[in-house]
This record gives C-alpha cells, structure tokens and sequence, in this order.
C-alpha cells in the first residue's frame, strides 16, 4: 500500500470514530428524551409518587436534590475556594503546594462508593447524623472538593500579576489586595467550577446510597436531619427495585430525563462559561 | 492587636483549608481500615454461636469451607476428616424438640444447655451448632469446637463469597477481584482505539470549528451520571447484547464492559488528546519537512513523543472503570461467581459494596468485609492516581 492511501484509510477511521462518539450521544440522550418526554408534565414534576411508584410525580426527589446541592455547597465551596487561595497566593510555589496539588488530584481519583463508605462510618455513625441531609451533603461535598479547589486554582492564576503589584504599590495589604482586587477578578472562573460540582452533586448515586437516600417517603423533609429521597437514587429504585418494574418504567423513564437535563443543564452552562471566559481574557 | 489576630486567623484558616484535601484522605483511609480491620478477628462461624462436638471425637482441624461442607451434607462422615468411621448428625437449635418437650426444658429453657450436653453426650457424630446462650461447654462429655479466625488467604484466594450462609459464611473476594480486572480492562480494550482515533483526529486533522462542536460533546458524555448509563445499559444494550449473541440474559461482563467503555472514552480522549497537542510544532514541522506524510509524522513523532500521556490516560481510564459503580451494578447481573467468560454474569467490588451494606448488619463479619473491600478499592485507585502523576510526569525523548 502507498503511503498516501494508507494515510487516507487511517483518517478515514479517525474521522468515523468521531461520528461514532456523536452518535453514542445522540442515542443516549435521544432514547431517554423520546421516552421520556411521553411522561413528562405539570403533574409528573409537581406530584407525589404513587400507587407503588407507577404514577403520580417526582416532585420529593426534586426537592431532596435541591438540598443536596446547597447543602454541599456550602460545604464545600467556602472551603474549596479558600484552599485554592492559600496554594495560589500564600503557599508559593514549592513542596507544599506540589504535595497538596498530589492529594486534591487523589481525592479526585477515589471513586464514589468509597466516599459513600466513608460517609456512612464518619457522618452516619462515628457523628450519629444518622441517614440525613446533613450526611450526604457532607458526603457529596468532599466529593466535589476537588472539582472546586482546581478550578478556583485556575481562576486565580489567571488574575494577572500586574493586578497584584498594582494593589501593592497604592499601599494595600496582601489581604486587602486578595479581597478587593484578586478576588472579585477570579469569581467568574471561580463561578464555572461551582457550576460544574453542582452538576455532578445532582447525578451522583453511590455516595447517597447509604448517607441520605430513601425508597420512598410520604412526605417532604422537615429539617437537615432528616432522610430525602434524591433523584439519581429513585431513578435506580425505579429501574431495578420498584413494586412493578415494568409499570414503573415510563416513570423511570421521565426521572432519567429530568436528571439529564438537570446535570447536563449545569453542566453545559460551566462549559460555556468557561470558553466565554477565557475569550474575554484574551482579548484584555 | 485586633487586625493582627484576625489577620492571624485568616492565614490559619486558609492554611487549613489547603491542608484538607490531605486530612480527608487521611480520614478516608483510617476509617475504612478501622472498621474494616476487624474482619480477621472474628471466627469463621457466624457471630454469637459456637460449635459442639462429643467429647471422643479427635478431628480437630477446623476451617470456615469444611464446617460449610459439613452443614451442606458434601461431608457427611468423620473418617473424611480424619476422625472415625462414624456418620457425621448435624444438629441446630430446633433440633433439640426431637429429643425433648417444652416442659423437659422448663419455662424460660432453663435446663436447655444440660439437655443440650446430653444429647451431645449420647451421639457420639453430632456436630452442634448453638448460640452462645445456652453453651453446654461446662457438661461433661462436650467439647467446644476451637474455630480459627477468618486468614485474609481466606478473603483473597476463597472462591465463595456467601456472606450470609449459616453457621458458617464464606468471604471469598476472588470473584470479585477478578470481576472487576476482567470488566475493566476488556473495556479498555474497547475505549482505547476509539478514544486514541478521537484524539488524533481533534488534536490533528479537525477544523477549528468542529473541534468546537466535539469538544462540548465529549464533555456532556463525561457529565451523564452513571445512574443514566446504566439505565440506558439495562433497558437498551442488554436485550441488544442478549438478541446478537443467543444468551439466557443479557446483564453480562460483555455488557458491563461496553457501558463502562462508553465512560471511560471522555478521560481517554481528552488525557490523551492534551498530551499530542503539547507535541512541539518544530518536531513535527521536521518530520513533514523530510517527506513523511501526514500519517507518518503522526504515528512515528507525535504518539511515540505523547507516549507518557497516553500511558496516563489509559491507566486513568482503567482507574475510572475500576471504580465506577451504579452503572455497572446495574447491568452486569451480579452473580458473586468465578467468571469464566465474558458471556457470564459478573460482580464487581463497587457493585457488591453498593448491592449488600444496605443489608449487612452494622458491625458484624459482613459488614466489616465490605468495608475491607472499600479499603482495597481505595488503595487500588489511590495506588492507580499515583502511578498516572508519575507516568505523565516522565518526559521520554530517548525512547524515541
């Protein structure tokens, strides 16, 4: 074979396996938004789960996913944003920041049934928060830690030095300088990385499996101590454990979609942002 | 005075919060082990029971597999343990109406453990298995049982996982071991060639405006939670899996391998596509310059130079399908079995955790198995994110 149509056989392959990661997606999201949008509607959105989780709504799972993300937010956001700032502005640029830098990315690494083990022996019973939102937000919020401390790392890297010497020279502090001038510069970026952890909080199932996650609640959660019901966990009810599962599978069908467009909702917009972002940068 | 303490507590704090990332770690890794050390310090039979033999019985060696044989008549005579020839009576607790009646006990069973020990007296094959309460070990005539510890070759090489079989539950993680390799890297094999091609064609051949379009795409594929895919894998690519290939059911390795493939593409691509964009421009400026085309600058400039990254990738990649386990837990059927083919149902150590705490009583042998199994899991992705920063880390010009 000459050389130049072997190059056009292997671009060929490149360029079919690039339609074939589209496709993937398409298919996916496709199946679950035809299926599910037969479902979809005020009552399903707004109701509660009923006759066995075969009709009715999904309103409680919605509402359980909502404190999840606040809950974790306000976890681990404050704690994220300020651990990027002591690498960034205090820590300089040795062994410490490369040791702490090694272990956000192995925080990153765990996988999610470890934190969701370690959740339930910490928060549910070495604290005694029992299955409650308080749990699973602490849970979800390490989880998301990392997401956070390396974006807001990044978004305080890209504040330009000049910034800081500027504040310097008019006689600011270093805190001051961090607060007024380096801070508020960063929170766009900063903004993206917050976005993005709330779209994984919203999907993420093995670590609420044993922190928060109820089968099935009659009413809404009273107070953080309480159980909710989430919805990446009904979605899992839905499919493998319900009464009927071939009665609830229109149902499991329009949880996967309202999640979808949850997670891929916050998700897209973080992406966006971001490109948006780092246009904008470039152009000062 | 005032500023600088506040100042001092700010500086403390932010110091605390950088350190945090490390104390959770530290936190994870002490509380997995602390409460899933203890696993081999109980005995091989279920907790609060313990085992009787008459007192002429000499077979004294014990283990968790034979006292199950023995309970699941595949033993059923002394002289295969190399006792006598006697056959072998299993007797549990209920078993003791046959010999006497509600009143011989007395009211509140205060004659059992006597009773107990004279049945135990008068057949000399009886293996009794009774709760601590009611211990006839004080009799004459009666011997306790000594039941060894649960030996982590136990955990690691037994090929039974039967967590909740009575007297004697089995802890045999080898299944699961192999599960989760074989899952895994079978859908290595799969994401790999996929996830290089995609990497090529956005990091060398696609147009500004369609790596613009891609690169979103792969971003959203990473952002579908694994409760999707594996709803997705359960509804669609298990039947396809069963039709295509003729099986009794689709919730296979082969189907867990796919979905899991699927997930792994994102970090598979963007590692690795990130790696060759860093090929610098003059190596393969040099390359065309030569006569090489397109194709041949690739394969021999840009991936031998982007080697280390791609290394990372896949091993990240392997890293994210080890770990991963909603999806998995859906759709590879979850029998606790030695895998043999890729057509079997399978079981990995994710799915097992997430499938049986619910149930495993706090404290007890399985529960403290399934946190021993989340500290492997733990140290096998800790170990794997090490290993990934180090690859990545080694700059390979001499290889070339």
């Amino acid at each position: 074979m000459n050389k130049r149509t072997k190059q056009k056989f292997a671009f060929f392959f490149f360029r079919l396996f690039s339609i074939i990661i589209v496709g993937i997606l398409i298919a996916i999201l496709g199946f679950i938004a035809v299926n599910g949008l037969k479902v979809i509607n005020w009552e399903f959105l707004s109701g509660m789960p009923k006759e066995g989780m075969t009709e009715g709504g999904i309103f409680p799972a919605i509402v359980g996913t909502c404190y999840l993300i606040i809950g974790s937010l306000i976890f681990a956001v404050p704690l994220g944003v300020m651990a990027a700032i002591y690498t960034v502005e205090y820590a300089g640029n040795g062994k410490v920041v490369r040791f702490i830098r090694m272990m956000t990315n192995n925080l990153a690494s765990i996988p999610s049934i470890v934190f969701g083990l370690f959740g339930m022996a910490l928060f549910v019973k070495g604290l005694g928060f029992g299955d409650s939102i308080i749990a699973g937000s602490l849970t979800l919020g390490l989880l998301t830690l990392p997401i956070i401390i390396r974006t807001s790392e990044e978004a305080l890297k890209a504040v330009p030095e000049s910034y800081r010497t500027g504040s310097y020279a008019l006689g600011a502090t270093k805190l001051q300088t961090i607060r007024k001038v380096v801070f508020p510069c960063a929170l766009p970026n900063i903004l993206t990385g917050i976005i993005l952890s709330i779209s994984r909080v919203s999907g993420e199932t093995a670590p609420i499996l044993f922190t928060v996650a109820a089968y099935f609640l009659p009413s809404l959660p009273d107070s953080i101590f309480s159980q909710a019901m989430a919805l990446p966990y009904h979605l899992y009810v839905l499919a493998t454990s319900g009464t009927d599962i071939e009665a609830s599978r229109p149902m499991a069908y329009g949880t996967a979609l309202v999640l979808v467009v949850i997670v891929l909702f916050f998700n897209l917009t973080a992406t966006l942002l971001r490109q948006r972002l780092s246009k904008n940068m470039k152009n000062k | 005075m005032l500023k600088k303490f506040s100042n001092f507590t700010i500086k403390s704090l932010l110091i605390f919060s950088g350190a945090f990332a490390g104390i959770t770690i530290l936190f994870i890794s002490i509380f997995l082990f602390k409460e899933g050390l203890g696993f081999f310090k109980k005995p091989a039979v279920e907790e609060g029971y313990s085992l009787f033999v008459n007192s002429k019985n000499k077979v004294e060696d014990f283990d968790s597999k034979k006292i199950k044989e023995i309970f699941d008549h595949e033993i059923t005579n002394w002289s295969e343990l190399g006792g006598e020839d006697v056959e072998i009576l299993l007797f549990r607790m209920d078993n003791i109406f046959d010999y006497y009646s509600d009143e011989e006990l007395g009211e509140e069973y205060e004659f059992l453990a006597e009773k107990l020990a004279e049945v135990i007296k008068a057949e000399e094959g009886i293996i009794a298995f009774v709760p601590h309460q009611y211990s006839p070990a004080e009799y004459s005539g009666v011997k306790e049982l000594s039941v060894p510890n649960i030996t982590p070759s136990d955990f690691f090489t037994g090929k039974d996982w039967l967590p909740t079989a009575t007297p004697s539950p089995l802890f045999g993680t080898l299944p699961m071991l192999l599960g989760t390799l074989l899952v895994s890297l079978v859908a290595i094999l799969f994401a790999l060639p996929l996830g290089l091609g995609v990497a090529i064609y956005l990091s060398e051949l696609a147009p500004e405006g369609i790596r613009k379009f891609l690169k979103p795409i792969i971003e959203l594929l990473a952002g579908i939670p694994s409760v999707v895919y594996g709803f997705f894998g359960l509804v669609v690519l298990a039947p396809l899996v069963q039709k295509t290939f003729n099986l009794p059911v689709g919730e296979t390795a082969l189907t867990g391998s796919l979905i899991l493939a699927i997930m792994a593409l994102p970090t598979i691509i963007s590692i690795a596509e990130d790696a060759m964009r860093n090929t610098p421009r003059a190596m393969k400026e040099a390359s065309l310059a030569l006569g090489a085309t397109h194709w041949q600058t690739i394969y021999r400039v840009i991936i031998p130079y982007s080697k280390s990254g791609i290394s990372a990738a896949v091993v990240l990649g392997i890293g994210r399908a080890i770990g991963e386990t909603m999806a998995v837990l859906m759709v590879t059927g979850n029998a606790a079995l030695m895998p043999t083919s890729l057509f079997d149902p399978v079981r990995t150590i994710p799915a097992t955790i997430a499938a049986e705490l619910g149930e495993a009583p706090s404290g007890g042998a399985h529960y403290q198995a399934l946190f021993l199994l989340g500290a492997i899991l733990f140290i096998i992705t800790l170990f794997i994110s090490i290993a990934a920063e180090m690859i990545s880390k080694k700059k390979n010009y001499k290889d070339m």
